[in-house]
């Protein structure tokens, strides 16, 4: 084999600049950071209310969405989707509504805890089937739904129930005096407890992985099926949350309380910067989308419009965000 | 001099009747619906002392089924190009509104107002989809909530809603007392989409786009235009769908076309179409049709709970796939 | 986290390194099938200790599932595999790995979105001992990229350092050099031949013969599944190992064929019409080229890795916009955006990958005629009359092995290739520019596509043509043109192209005879 006559000297190989991969992994999320609190000022303009008052009526409506998109975010990192988690949620809000009502605040925070199990264990079971049979995760979660709704109906056919008050308040309150809503730092809490432990060690490295090209992740060794059940379950139990804050919040329990949760999951997902294929973005960005979502209905609600016609105006949002979302990822990745 | 690429041994029987399934898998679906109509049949023997596989029962049942039909011919269409649309359901409601709301002028006025509803929204999906490249999950999510909210207000404000009698007939007439109109509707669009999906360019286009639309870009084909078209196919099997299920129940409301979008989903995916793209047809979602219809009969006919039906229903679609995907040997 | 030192493979029993003791891997008799499908018969390997052992064969014979098979990433249904004399299935590569057996596959085992450090971290390997491997081979990566920003050749050298860093006893390249540039390919060499001296061994598949005769011990040779020869390259040389691999029937018809395929030492002189006028074209690395490709001409491109042919390729077939430059068509400006326009004025592209170019569940006849419907023009009702004929005449002047029609994927790579060919035979075309066309094909495969090539430059089509191997530059091309730092350094007529030759003017260097 003829040799190439030169130079043993070093070959150094270089990417993107470095300033040019800030932008493209964390970009997104400031950038919706930066919507978020744009839409601020117009937000008080228009609201007579007390800022903390207001606030803190966001905070709880927001909440069970922060929560829906937090699980829904993990698994599509993973490569997956998961179109029940409304249902799911909703499971969660009638078993609790139904079985706390006559409990006491610490009997509901240790049945709480019994329901994360419970919820991480369902999503589990519903990773397990996607791995096992190798059928396509919309498929089977698209399954699960209906499987869900039914148990959701059969817990509770008629909306009722309640939990205790305190238990209320820990969505519905605030923290000490300081005004800042509970609801706000327990999404904060949640994501410090629940992901960024992991989100930079291999677990969470290897859910990427895996989202991002799973034959590579298979063949560096990675346990794929593992990996993904592990993201559902995970997801499960951020879900779990998300039922526990309906019932917190609305203090009953209603079966049908999760139909639009799903959905707009997905919606805050992309919008917080999370690639439907998997592999790329992070919760940061989807909190603040969720709070955008719901932000954005309240303004509009304050401006007098037709609430049907705040459905409209969320539509157009989501699909003119991601329009632009799109045209400028495609922009930064060339 | 060829060289023997593959090592092929001669096939046993049993192979060569696995491998016929696997290309025809429709063969296996009609297998499960015959078991299905069997076994609705005894039960309600059981229950009602009469058979279930009568004349009257069966053209019933096609006439349930062609509206969902319908709204699964469009979404098969989306889905062999790897998409899916969200916002059928909604889009045939509105073409229900439509049609009924011109109806008071006309039948052409109020079928043309319907359709041109239909096909608008599909030409919105498919821009967003083939020209911005949206994903098709949250284009037809953001239609499909633009449209319900437009419902509402429309279905608030009171107007004058006539259902065109040619509507109305061909939602719930039955020829020769067993002979639904809306079957010899269904059949005469199924005719042209499965013979349109096998023997046009454009068949081949939708199958090429989905299976790899990297490829066939490469092979000059704007994929843009193929997805415009889709979309807007759709809205239209959507709103003749919308059409069908007025001319039913002869009384547009907004919740009328609601569980079909969950339905027509699992119809084109139990009918053995790829959610991926590239794979499938629409008979086999007609197929899927008829069983999901079916089984909706034999629910109601054992007195299940509206959350023994959910269940029931969730668990079939994941079983059925399950089935298939270890029938076809995917990988 | 430091991988190295905790992962070290099994400590196998060391006596005298001898070839003819216990070999460090045997395989017996390994049999795997899918479905209908009999990929592998009864395939024996034996590698012993201190030797660099090829794997060749045909595409189809079995190779990759036989690595597949010692590697854990298939389980075998039948035969026995041991590892210094003791009997041990790998279930999975991380087992394989802890086995002593290092896999480096053609795809990397590195994921796109995660940087350089994640993905070893993730991998338990220690960074340092992967940093230093790269040192050693002369390579200087920073490992904070994210891994789909590098080059897929830094990628396999990358996966190289990693599989190294746990000192295999056995090293397993899976066509590892198969479109790296030869300055990386040299290093990869460097790696087996340091791998031998410390007494591990290397299991190299790979479908260049003259690599495997400059740096092979012994190669075993898989036909149909099974071992048909084990023989030392240097002995036999090329011809030799080509006839195991064919068989003596087939490989004496490839012999006939290739004398018929010998060039003339004139090369014919193309006078014909010019079809793509390139002037001081720009795109990707492109600096400035300038040349004419004519009718009846097979008109050749030598470029080292990254030299702009890809884009040069992609800008040509209307994939990329051009920097600067202008192109002409049969005398009339050309300006694609689009592969369409291309395709429209007769230019048509065979990919390097053909996964690109094909549709995997479709069959053979609808990837075929898939170009004739591309224009909303021709949605309509199709002639299956008319589509049948142009088929199956395309298919038929390619020899293609129908017997897995139904599905394009089911098919070997070479049939493969040659439906990505064959689909432009049959839609027509004015130049057909092949980017690398014989990558990872078969040996018997390859010779077909060379002669097919010449016969339709005789029949009067226009061809460009890519490889990245060397080789092949002088039984296709009557012009070959080089590349080096984006323009043009030199101009040889196809049968003086020859690989010595060929290096200096893709190097840049002054060639020592007076060009063509």
């Amino acid at each position: 084999m003829s040799t190439a006559s030169a130079a043993p000297a070093a070959l150094e190989f270089r990417g993107a600049a470095p300033w040019r991969r800030a932008l493209r992994l964390h970009g997104w999320t400031v950038a919706v950071w930066l919507v978020l609190l744009a839409m601020v000022p117009y937000w008080r303009s228009l609201s007579e209310g007390d800022f903390k008052f207001d606030l803190q009526a966001l905070a709880i409506d927001a909440l069970p969405l922060c929560f829906a998109a937090m699980a829904q975010a993990i698994v599509v990192i993973s490569g997956g989707i998961d179109l029940s988690i409304g249902s799911l949620m909703a499971v969660v809000n009638v078993l609790s509504a139904r079985e706390m009502v006559d409990m006491s605040v610490r009997q509901a925070l240790a049945f709480s805890l019994l329901i994360l199990v419970l919820t991480a264990l369902a999503s589990g079971l519903t990773g397990l089937i996607i791995v096992l049979t190798r059928i396509p995760d919309i498929v089977v979660t698209l399954g699960m739904l209906f499987v869900w709704q039914g148990v959701a109906l059969w817990i509770m056919e008629i909306p009722g129930g309640g939990v205790p008050v305190s238990f209320g308040d820990l969505a519905v309150g605030d923290v000490g005096s300081t005004g800042i809503p509970n609801a706000l730092v327990a999404v904060f809490v949640a994501l410090l407890v629940l992901w960024v432990p992991l989100r930079w060690l291999r677990p969470g490295l290897a859910i990427y992985a895996v989202g991002s090209n799973r034959n590579s992740a298979y063949l560096s060794g990675i346990g794929v099926a593992r990996t993904r059940v592990g993201a559902y379950m995970l997801a499960g139990l951020f879900t779990g949350l998300g039922g526990l804050a309906l019932s917190a919040s609305s203090g009953i329990g209603d079966p049908n309380s999760g139909a639009t949760y799903t959905l707009n999951s997905v919606a805050a997902v992309v919008l917080g910067g999370v690639s439907l294929l998997g592999g790329v973005g992070g919760l940061v960005g989807v909190i603040a989308a969720a709070y955008v979502l719901t932000l954005s209905k309240i303004i509009l609600l304050l401006r007098g419009t037709d609430p049907n016609y705040a459905n409209v105006y969320q539509g157009a949002l989501i699909i003119l965000v991601v329009v632009i979302g799109g045209l400028i990822t495609r922009k930064t990745r060339s | 001099m060829t060289v023997v690429p593959e090592a092929l041994e001669r096939e046993s029987r049993l192979d060569v009747v696995r491998r016929f399934l696997v290309d025809n898998p429709v063969v296996v679906l009609v297998g499960v619906l015959v078991l299905l109509f069997v076994l609705t049949d005894l039960v309600n023997r059981h229950e009602a002392g009469e058979p279930f596989v009568t004349w009257n029962q069966l053209s019933t049942t096609f006439l349930v089924a062609a509206p969902l039909g319908m709204i699964a011919a469009g979404q098969t269409l989306v889905m062999l190009t790897g998409g899916v649309d969200l916002s059928v359901a909604f889009t045939a409601t509105a073409a229900a509104f439509a049609t009924s709301w011109q109806g008071g002028n006309g039948t052409v006025q109020g079928i043309l107002a319907g359709l041109a509803v239909g096909v608008g929204i599909g030409l919105a999906n498919g821009i967003g989809v083939g020209v911005f490249r949206v994903n098709p999950l949250i284009m037809t999510l953001g239609t499909s909530s633009v449209t319900f909210g437009l419902l509402s207000i429309y279905a608030g404000r009171s107007f004058e809603k006539v259902v065109p009698g040619f509507v109305a007939g061909l939602g719930s007439d039955r020829f020769f007392d067993y002979l639904p109109a809306n079957l010899i509707f269904w059949a005469a669009i199924a005719a042209l989409l499965i013979l349109g999906l096998r023997y046009t360019g454009y068949g081949r286009m939708l199958y090429a786009v989905g299976d790899n639309e990297v490829a066939a870009r490469l092979a000059g084909v704007r994929v843009w235009q193929v997805l415009v078209l889709v979309y807007a196919l759709c809205g239209l099997f959507s709103a003749f769908g919308g059409l069908l299920l007025v001319g039913f129940t002869n009384n547009p409301d907004l919740g009328l076309a609601t569980p079909y979008l969950l339905q027509s989903v699992a119809a084109v995916v139990i009918g053995g179409t790829s959610i991926f793209g590239g794979w499938g047809s629409y008979s086999g979602t007609i197929v899927g049709v008829l069983i999901l219809t079916v089984l909706g009969s034999l629910l109601t006919l054992l007195n299940a709970d509206e959350w023994q039906r959910q269940v029931i229903y969730g668990a079939i679609i994941i079983v059925l796939t399950a089935i298939y995907a270890r029938v076809s040997g995917a990988e | 986290m430091e991988g190295a030192a905790s992962r070290r493979p099994l400590r196998f029993v060391r006596g005298a390194v001898n070839s003819t003791a216990t070999p460090l891997l045997e395989a017996r008799g390994v049999a795997k099938h899918y479905g209908p499908v009999v990929a592998l018969r009864s395939a024996d390997l034996s590698v012993s200790a201190g030797e660099v052992h090829a794997l060749l064969g045909a595409n189809g014979a079995g190779k990759s599932t036989l690595v597949k098979c010692l590697t854990g990433v298939t389980r075998p249904d039948m035969g026995t595999i041991s590892v210094a004399g003791r009997q041990a299935r790998a279930r999975s590569p991380m087992h394989a790995t802890r086995l002593g057996l290092s896999p480096v596959f053609q795809d990397p085992a590195l994921v796109p979105d995660l940087s350089v450090t994640q993905n070893l971290r993730l991998t338990g390997s220690s960074v340092d001992a992967v940093r230093s491997q790269l040192d050693e081979m002369r390579l200087k990566v920073s490992f904070r990229e994210l891994v789909g920003d590098l080059p897929l050749p830094i990628l396999r050298m990358l996966d190289l350092a990693r599989a190294l860093t746990h000192d295999p006893q056995l090293l397993i390249l899976d066509e590892i050099t198969a479109a790296l540039p030869s300055d990386l390919a040299e290093r990869v060499f460097d790696v087996m031949r340091d791998r031998r001296e410390r007494g591990r061994s290397v299991l190299f598949i790979t479908h260049r013969l003259a690599e495997v005769i400059a740096t092979c011990d012994r190669a075993t040779i898989l036909r149909d599944g099974r071992n048909v020869g084990t023989m030392v390259p240097q002995e036999g040389g090329e011809a030799r190992i080509v006839e195991i691999m064919l068989g003596p029937e087939a490989a004496k018809a490839e012999a006939e064929a290739s004398r018929r395929d010998e060039p003339e030492a004139e090369p014919a002189e193309a006078e014909g019409d010019a079809v793509l006028e390139l002037n001081d074209i720009r795109v990707g690395g492109v600096q400035g080229i300038s040349f004419t490709l004519r009718r009846g001409e097979v008109l050749g491109l030598a470029a080292l890795e990254g030299q702009g042919q890809d884009e040069l390729f992609e800008a040509l077939a209307g994939q990329r916009k051009l920097e600067g430059g202008e192109l002409r068509v049969r005398g009339k400006a050309f300006r694609p955006r689009h592969p369409y326009d291309a395709i429209r004025r007769k230019i048509v592209l065979v990919p390097p990958d053909r996964l690109l170019a094909l549709l995997p569940q479709r069959s053979v006849r609808e990837n075929v005629a898939a170009p004739l419907y591309n224009t909303p023009l021709r949605w309509g009702p199709i002639n299956m009359r008319e589509e049948g004929r142009r088929v199956r005449r395309a298919v038929d002047a390619l020899q293609i092995d129908m017997r897995a029609a139904r599905q394009v994927r089911r098919l070997s790579g070479g049939n493969q290739q040659k439906v990505t060919i064959a689909r432009w035979l049959a839609s027509g075309f004015a130049a057909l520019l092949c980017n690398d066309p014989t990558r990872g094909i078969d040996v018997g495969t390859k010779r077909q596509v060379y002669a097919l090539l010449r016969e339709l430059a005789a029949d009067g089509g226009a061809i460009l043509f890519f490889s990245s191997e060397l080789a092949e530059f002088p039984l296709v091309c009557d012009r070959v043109l080089a590349i080096y730092g984006g323009r043009l350094t030199a101009e040889l007529a196809g049968p003086a192209a020859d690989e010595a030759t060929l290096l200096q003017a893709m190097h840049g260097l002054e060639l020592d005879e007076a060009v063509a």
